[in-house]
């Protein structure tokens, strides 16, 4: 006869698996890639290719020689990175700062925190925003939309983002109105995907397919992006509602700018952000009103990343603040 | 209408091979270890030595505790020794070995099938019948049935629940019971009201035994104050609190028991063994015990004597397959490992689930990647995996702090884990070491 195994219970286990979580995330952003190949063309292909290849060997580079412990890139968690780290860049960018951005979001961002799961901010945001003070120019230069057979609807090739020509014109002295006709028919083409701006901020809509698939496979729940969405919209309806002249309506802002992918796809990052519905609730929100605060007062045009890496920051103390509903706390009789 | 619990709970495939086999009876045993111990609190002093002639339901041992239960011979024949055998625990335990002779009762016990419906005797005549005849609770924490129907004085009891939620994957040995023993076991029911001095009682249970809840709510037409309520399949809806909660929508306080709230719980399988204790004057010798896994070529339930040996009973499962991996007493939520087939089925053995070699594997342990899912199903509002961290790193004060001794062992989080992490067993670890800490400081 075999030996019996023994162990503690429980005796079974779900199909959950990291690697589930993490291919389920890649799948997610697929509608998005697809968007952005679409207005992008080989470019969006060049870039997300790079990124992930870059991701991935700096990965294995550094648990292979550095750390010398096991290699687990085929968990899907630096494709994930990758991905996010080319959906956050320009469909132009050469290819040795996408190597720096890989290496300073997974070497710096992941890797020096012990790996998957134990960073505390999300490691494409890392590699993101130090690609953006590093390399402002390149960073901040657009290629305008084209897609694929169909004609660019001006004659540039680059051209700042929606936010940036708001913010631009704001500064100059200019209101709102003024500035809005430099902005054609803005909310159909950031909705399905004219904007200028980074691959993954180009359709709101392919995004939002891909949070509902993450919705309904569990992955993420409603309570960050909810809250995030939320609090933004909020503080800049009252903002509006101040001065309509100088600030900008609440719309405007939901669909520009990396709002949707920062609320679904990385406020959302399981290993960022906090544990508790409560916790998740306040991260969202303060990430909300940090990202208009940003982008109306401070000196970028765009403030998601910076707000989600704030939050980033807050997530232990929230995790320590706000415990989830004790089972005999509340006594009823 | 169904109800269910709240907080957390997760939905393990339910895996019931075995609920359309009707319970058979099992062979008598060669030989039967009966442990001194089948039950929460103080082991029962032996009353027989080696050499000595016992009949089937002569009293071998006496709970003299206050908490503690009297131990029948299941079997009739000689004491070969009284010795430490291996039980379901791994352990090695004192127990009453008999070398079976024939199948002789003590007198005075009612061996027929013939339902005996009036109640003659009184509240404490109840409970002391219950006491007398070594009744625990059979739900698997095996605690004795006439402590807990001793309310404390300050308390009151206003309702009664039944367990036959069975929420464990694989085991059926309350359903079919349930089904074959309807009638007996809502006699025992309403001996429990009595014995509590309630008049109100409700069975729950589980949706997936559809049978089950019309069957008897059936025959609870012709009971007063006796209500069948179905329950929508959830894990964990058989632990104590959480059923009170579905059923009644009360909350037992944290570190407090059901009676803070009026309730007491008794499992269905413990309301048959009160019928028959009380009624019949038969000690609990015997239980229906489910035999099952999916290699298992006959899965089924069989009446056991307490006592057999669990190779016994997975003999008249088919053998024991090739493939074995892991073999359970109990279910596979809960259930504990064996380390000997030789180890004897007790009071509080629901069912043997034999798993397979790929089945019992662990997976390999990642990096926890905090998906908060632990948090979202722990029924108890506990974070896992903090227990984890805090228990890893020694820091026991954090452990009671965060709530360990809250924790139910349900499983449910080291169930869920994406990452595999063996959440339960730091966490009873660390519900060890904080008990150790609270005795210490209950001493000073």
């Amino acid at each position: 006869m075999n030996l019996l195994k023994i162990s503690g219970s429980p005796h079974v286990h779900t199909d959950n698996s990291v690697k589930g979580i993490m291919y389920g995330v890649i799948y997610a952003m697929i509608p998005a890639l697809l968007v952005s190949i679409y207005f992008f063309g080989l470019d969006a292909i060049r870039v997300t290719v790079l990124s992930v290849v870059m991701c991935l060997l700096v990965e294995y580079l550094i648990q292979k020689y550095v750390l010398k412990t096991t290699v687990t890139i085929s968990d899907g968690s630096a494709i994930i990175t990758g991905i996010l780290l080319a959906f956050n860049v320009p469909s132009n960018l050469p290819w040795h700062i996408i190597l720096i951005g890989a290496i300073v979001a997974i070497g710096i961002g992941k890797m020096s925190f012990g790996g998957v799961g134990k960073n505390i901010f999300n490691p494409a945001l890392v590699g993101r925003v130090f690609l953006l003070i590093s390399f402002p120019v390149q960073m901040t230069s657009w290629p305008i939309p084209v897609p694929l057979g169909g004609k660019a609807l001006t004659d540039a090739i680059t051209g700042p983002t929606p936010l940036g020509i708001m913010k631009e014109g704001l500064s100059a002295g200019k209101t709102v109105s003024e500035i809005m006709p430099q902005i054609p028919d803005y909310v159909q083409n950031m909705l399905v995907g004219f904007q200028g701006g980074s691959l993954g901020e180009v359709s709101a809509l392919a995004l939002l397919l891909g949070a509902i698939y993450m919705l309904i496979r569990k992955i993420i729940t409603w309570h960050t992006p909810v809250a995030f969405i939320g609090s933004a919209f909020i503080f800049a309806s009252i903002l509006y509602l101040v001065d309509p002249a100088r600030f900008v309506d609440p719309f405007f802002h939901m669909l520009t700018g990396g709002m949707m992918l920062g609320v679904f796809f990385m406020a959302t990052d399981m290993v960022t952000s906090p544990m508790s519905a409560k916790g998740q609730l306040i991260f969202g929100a303060g990430a909300g009103i940090l990202t208009i605060l940003i982008r109306v007062f401070g000196a970028y045009p765009e403030g998601v990343s910076f707000a989600i890496l704030i939050m980033n920051a807050f997530v232990p103390l929230l995790d320590r603040g706000f415990k989830p509903k004790r089972f005999g706390e509340v006594v009823k009789a | 209408m169904l109800k269910t619990f709240k907080l957390g709970g997760v939905h393990p495939a339910e895996n019931k091979i075995s609920e359309d086999k009707k319970i058979e009876v099992l062979p008598l045993p060669k030989i039967a270890y009966i442990p001194i111990s089948q039950h929460l609190g103080a082991p029962a002093k032996p009353l027989v030595n080696k050499g000595d002639s016992i009949k089937v339901g002569q009293q071998i041992a006496k709970g003299e505790a206050f908490i503690s239960a009297n131990i029948h011979s299941s079997v009739s024949g000689k004491v070969q020794k009284i010795d430490a055998v291996i039980d379901a625990s791994g352990y090695k335990r004192t127990a009453v070995v008999v070398q079976v002779e024939g199948d002789e009762w003590e007198e005075g016990i009612d061996k027929t099938k013939d339902i005996k419906r009036d109640i003659t005797l009184s509240q404490k005549e109840i409970i002391a019948k219950i006491n007398e005849k070594g009744i625990v609770g059979l739900g698997g924490a095996t605690f004795p049935s006439h402590v807990k129907l001793m309310v404390p004085d300050g308390k009151k009891a206003d309702v009664l629940i039944i367990n036959g939620v069975e929420c464990e994957p694989y085991l059926t040995s309350d359903h079919r019971l349930m089904l074959e023993m309807g009638e007996e076991m809502m006699i025992g029911v309403e001996i429990l009201k009595r014995a509590l001095g309630v008049n109100r009682a409700v069975i729950g249970i589980e949706n997936n035994k559809p049978d089950a809840i019309e069957h008897l709510s059936k025959i609870a037409k012709n009971f007063s104050g006796i209500e069948v309520q179905g329950l929508k399949v959830k894990y964990p809806q058989g632990a104590e609190k959480q059923l009170i909660k579905a059923i009644i929508n009360r909350e037992v306080p944290s570190g407090k028991l059901p009676i803070e709230v009026g309730a007491v719980v008794n499992n269905s399988g413990t309301a048959y063994a009160v019928y028959e204790a009380v009624q019949k004057n038969k000690p609990l010798i015997e239980r229906v015990v489910t035999i099952t896994g999916k290699s298992v070529k006959n899965p089924g339930n069989f009446m056991v004597r307490i006592g057999t040996p669990v190779s016994e009973l997975i003999e008249a499962g088919g053998g024991l397959p090739d493939d074995t991996g892991k073999v359970i007493s109990g279910g596979p939520m809960m259930g504990k490992a064996l380390n000997s087939l030789e180890a004897p089925i007790v009071k509080g053995t629901s069912g043997i689930l034999i798993m397979q070699e790929e089945e019992a594997a662990r997976k390999q342990v990642l990096n926890c990647i905090r998906c908060s899912r632990c948090v979202s199903v722990c029924p108890m509002g506990l974070e896992p995996y903090l227990l984890e961290k805090v228990v890893m790193f020694e820091d026991f004060e954090r452990t009671e702090k965060e709530r360990v001794m809250d924790c139910i062992e349900c499983g449910s989080c080291q169930f869920t884990c994406p990452a595999n992490r063996p959440l339960l067993d730091y966490i009873r670890l660390g519900k060890n070491k904080v008990g150790q800490i609270m005795r210490a400081r209950a001493k000073k």
